[in-house]
């Protein structure tokens, strides 16, 4: 039953990814519908008619005609505020589970017809409104809230209007092949570093002593002539303490293992390990990462970190 | 349907619609009560500034007690809520309310419908030319309202630009709609007290001052356009109402059983028949106004037995009448003798010296009898006067013998009922002598400062014959038009006496667009809708044939305004169309250019993936190269057209 009842919306809107790009809206495409204020409008026309008819208006019937002529005409310019656009999908960048992917999407508007008021959505999302003006490109950013790690797919994205008068709908379902990597969702709350390993030899977690490199939050640890009172002055009273940070020296390493994360299953390892990367880059240390089936060297900066978040996004035991 | 997001208002629109507001409202304030007005104009105040303040709209219990609080006065001012007064009143009370609570862009839908529809409630009470006009300005102004709500921030004349462009595109729909659609004769259940009120024309009864109101109003009874050939000015009597009862005060239209009327009346016409078409404005009784004495009625229509003609139904609405009438008769020379005796009948004891007057012609002649009331008024000095003075019990005694100043209807009344004293059968008839061509559209204009009343008395041997006691007095009256008869003092209307030149012609101008508009507008009803679609061509239109067109051009037409409107996309100028055609022959040939390649870089690929091409190619690139980017451009584009033909062919190069 539930097939029988999917099959029709699935044939006429034909769900199926767009391998092709650009994507080009044509009239298969294109859907378009009355709005709620256009059956509120159709309602009200009716009634005046009737009026009109009642007491014998010509001037009514007039009016009642043209607000026709006008919705007719809304209908037409609605749907081709959406017609011929072509649509190019981006690269998303990743993002931690919980949080929203942005994904791009190019609109690229050929013709001599400024388009307005286009609202991008993907289902249950919240929506992003763009105009594309004449023979120009617009990006904009889809965005849905990444559910889970993995690669996440979002589907298709709606594409609708209203414009010009809000009386008519006229959306389409473009379905790029996006994908995006989601990173586990990192547990942020304070965690020791795993100095215990024996392969950090400094206790301040990778910190030296030299350089000042910014500030933290300050943990029991820390000693009090590290902390940063007049940054903590300059904020409101409530704050936690800062501390300053420094770095120099710089040839400790840092072991961030599958063992050492002391989750209740998988998943909470996958997350504590991300909020170990998070910090360990934050305070400029040199870690590497070792799970299971994988290990990888020591080393820091942007590309090191995308790497071992990657390396617990698509983490798969059973593999 | 996807559920509508609550979408906050953008506070730049709210200025659009506190516009559009005030501009559908404005016209209903003339006929709505004072304090609905005032109310009105308060909240329009307060909304503004609200919004300059961006202050917060009132809470909900306030909207709550001030809707329960209008609906309230308006219930008591109108004692109902329904009809067309008090529904107006509640429509103009919901805008300005849903003002104070616009919050979101659901509301300010909301706002604009009701102005849509207030637009159509103002045609209850004028459907002028002006309010056509205004019609027109504020569906621009509601539409750019919604387009404002719907495309975001833009310049108010760019919307309204926009808006006005959407509104000539929905003309041709308008149109179609407009003949095509088929019309039905309302109304569709029965009107409410309030549909009719102030109108004017004649009465269905004559007292001293009756027609003497009348002519105060320059206001249009009809407008008649003759086939060919119009009868002379003294012969324009357009017959009306016939009262043939009098009972000392006014005189009246006596009750007869419909059956009576059937027997149609016998009328010898001795001269020329006049055909003629009248658009009769809507004066709610049944009678029509005819040139004496029709003899082809128009159709649904009929004689009475005093020679009036009455519509089936009182005309609620302007309406064309086609009729023929002769101006040479003789009518009616076998007369009813019941009808007869009626037209002798006099209530017994007023007017006493009137009386004794006739009993002294009693001897005479039918003829004689009315040479000497005739004579009566011609010799002693009677005065044809707007302004009488006031009469009493024995109007007619006074009038006569006494004050000697009357205006027509004092005139017919003191005439007949001399002549049924005298034993002579009279009956007093209303209606108009007399109207102006109107140069523009030739159409003869009879306004109700043309009305009049005369005389008819039954003569053996002749019938019915017509006398104006009034032209005995004042002959100018007949054959020049009231402004003619009345001295300069007397009180006419300004439109009535125009005397500058100039002046006549603009409103002649004016009123013949007026009786356009009234044809093409006001009176486009069943009838005229199938008179117009056969001068088409198309003789039996029924609603059918009417839909089925309709639903043709409609299609018609929305696909030409789609058409029109389509987006168009610019053809790539002529470097690029050859560059293409260049690398579609280069794809034909194995390399194909991605879209991220630049045309000197593809050249390096093509060089190093098939060598045999490699000069071509890069002599093509360089051009499109410095077509594009290249500040001076010599003969590159004929160059790079031809590289195109230069490529080795297909097959020597696999």
């Amino acid at each position: 039953m539930k097939f029988r009842r999917e099959a029709f919306p699935r044939w006429l809107f034909r769900r199926v990814p767009d391998r092709q790009t650009p994507i080009i809206l044509r009239q298969r495409r294109i859907f378009i519908l009355p709005s709620g204020a256009g059956l509120l409008f159709a309602v009200a026309v009716a009634l005046m008619l009737i009026g009109a008819i009642n007491y014998n208006l010509g001037l009514g019937h007039a009016l009642v005609f043209l607000l026709v002529g006008v919705a007719l005409v809304a209908m037409v310019h609605t749907f081709r505020n959406l017609f011929a656009l072509r649509l190019t999908p981006g690269h998303a960048e990743p993002v931690f589970a919980g949080e929203p992917a942005r994904f791009p999407l190019r609109i690229d508007n050929r013709s001599r017809l400024p388009r307005r008021a286009i609202e991008l959505a993907f289902a249950g999302q919240p929506n992003v409104s763009v105009d594309v003006p004449a023979g120009a490109q617009v990006s904009a950013f889809v965005s849905h809230v990444a559910p889970q790690r993995g690669f996440f797919e979002p589907g298709p994205v709606t594409l609708a209007t209203r414009y010009p008068l809000g009386l008519f709908r006229a959306w389409s379902y473009p379905f790029p092949v996006w994908s995006c990597v989601v990173y586990p969702k990192p547990v942020h709350r304070p965690l020791p570093l795993p100095t215990v390993s024996g392969l950090v030899e400094q206790d301040h977690h990778g910190e030296g002593q030299d350089d000042f490199a910014g500030l933290r939050q300050r943990q029991d640890s820390d000693p009090t002539r590290h902390i940063a009172w007049k940054a903590v002055a300059r904020r409101a009273d409530e704050q936690p303490l800062l501390v300053k940070q420094f770095t120099g020296g710089g040839t400790e390493e840092l072991w961030l293992r599958w063992s050492l994360a002391a989750g209740a299953d998988d998943e909470d390892r996958l997350s504590i390990l991300a909020g170990w990367v998070l910090a360990a880059e934050r305070q400029h240390a040199r870690y590497g990462l070792e799970l299971p089936d994988l290990r990888i060297a020591p080393a820091r900066g942007a590309a090191h970190r995308a790497a071992c978040l990657r390396a617990l996004a698509l983490f798969d035991r059973s593999a | 349907m996807k559920r509508v997001a609550r979408v906050e208002l953008d506070h730049e629109t709210i200025p659009w619609l506190l516009a559009v507001a005030a501009g559908t409202v404005a016209p209903h304030m003339a006929h709505l009560p004072w304090w609905l007005t005032g109310l009105v104009v308060v909240i329009l105040l307060w909304r503004t500034g609200l919004w300059q303040q961006r202050r917060p709209l009132p809470h909900r219990g306030w909207r709550v007690l001030l809707v329960v609080g209008c609906v309230a006065a308006i219930t008591w001012q109108f004692r109902t809520l329904f009809g067309r007064d008090a529904g107006v009143a509640l429509l103009v009370v919901f805008m300005a309310l849903k003002l104070l609570e616009m919050n979101t862009r659901r509301d300010a839908i909301v706002v604009v419908i009701l102005g849509y529809f207030l637009l159509l409630t103002h045609y209850f009470y004028s459907q002028s030319i002006a309010t056509g006009v205004w019609l027109l300005m504020m569906v621009t102004g509601l539409t750019a309202t919604l387009l404002r709500l719907h495309g975001g921030a833009q310049p108010p004349p760019a919307v309204i630009r926009q808006a006005g462009w959407m509104l000539v595109q929905a003309l041709p729909f308008m149109l179609v709609l407009y003949l095509l659609f088929p019309r039905v004769t309302g109304p569709l259940w029965g009107l409410p007290q309030d549909a009719y009120t102030g109108v004017s024309g004649l009465a269905d009864h004559l007292a001293p001052g009756s027609i003497s109101r009348l002519i105060q109003s320059g206001a249009i009874a009809f407008r008649s356009r003759f086939a060919d050939g119009q009868p002379e000015q003294s012969e324009l009597y357009w017959r009306g109402p016939v009262f043939d009862s009098f009972d000392g005060q006014t005189w009246r239209a006596r009750a007869r059983p419909a059956v009576a009327s059937s027997v149609p009346p016998q009328i010898e016409s001795r001269g020329k028949a006049y055909a003629y078409t009248t658009l009769l404005e809507a004066h709610h009784q049944r009678w029509l106004l005819a040139l004496d004495v029709p003899t082809v009625l128009p159709a649904g229509s009929r004689w009475a037995p005093t020679l009036e003609v009455l519509a089936s139904e009182p005309v609620r609405l302007r309406n064309r009448f086609s009729f023929e009438s002769t101006t040479a008769y003789r009518v009616n020379r076998f007369e009813s003798p019941a009808l007869l005796d009626e037209a002798l009948a006099l209530p017994p004891t007023v007017n006493p010296r009137a009386r004794a007057l006739a009993e002294e012609w009693r001897s005479r002649s039918p003829g004689k009898i009315v040479d000497a009331a005739l004579s009566l008024f011609r010799e002693q000095p009677f005065r044809y006067t707007l302004q009488p003075p006031l009469l009493g019990r024995d109007g007619i005694d006074q009038f006569l013998f006494d004050t000697r100043q009357g205006f027509c209807e004092h005139y017919a009344s003191a005439f007949v009922f001399l002549m049924r004293a005298a034993g002579v059968p009279a009956r007093v008839v209303a209606g108009y002598q007399g109207g102006e061509i109107n140069p523009v559209d030739g159409y003869l204009t009879v306004r109700q400062s043309d009305a009049h009343a005369w005389a008819e008395v039954w003569i053996e041997g002749r019938g019915w014959l017509r006398v104006d006691p009034t032209a005995a007095v004042a002959p100018s009256r007949v054959e020049q038009g009231i402004v003619a008869a009345l001295p300069a003092a007397e009180p006419l209307p300004v439109l009535v006496r125009l005397d500058a030149d100039w002046l006549r012609e603009w409103r002649n101008r004016w009123e013949a667009a007026n009786s356009t508009w009234n044809l093409w507008v006001l009176g486009y009803n069943p009838q005229r809708q199938r008179e117009v679609l056969s001068r088409f061509g198309w003789a039996d239109a029924d609603w059918r044939g009417m839909s089925a067109a309709l639903a043709v051009l409609c299609a018609l037409a929305l696909a030409i305004v789609a058409w029109w409107t389509r987006p168009v996309i610019p053809r790539p100028d002529s470097a690029r169309r050859a560059w293409r055609q260049f690398c579609n022959e280069l794809r034909r040939r194995g390399v194909q250019l991605r879209t991220w390649e630049g045309p000197l870089a593809f050249a390096e690929r093509v060089a190093d993936e098939q060598p045999a091409l490699a000069t071509v190619t890069r002599e093509a690139a360089g051009c499109y190269a410095t077509l594009c980017y290249g500040r001076e451009v010599d003969d590159e584009l004929r160059r790079l057209q031809r590289c195109r033909l230069r490529l080795p062919l297909r097959r020597r190069c696999e």
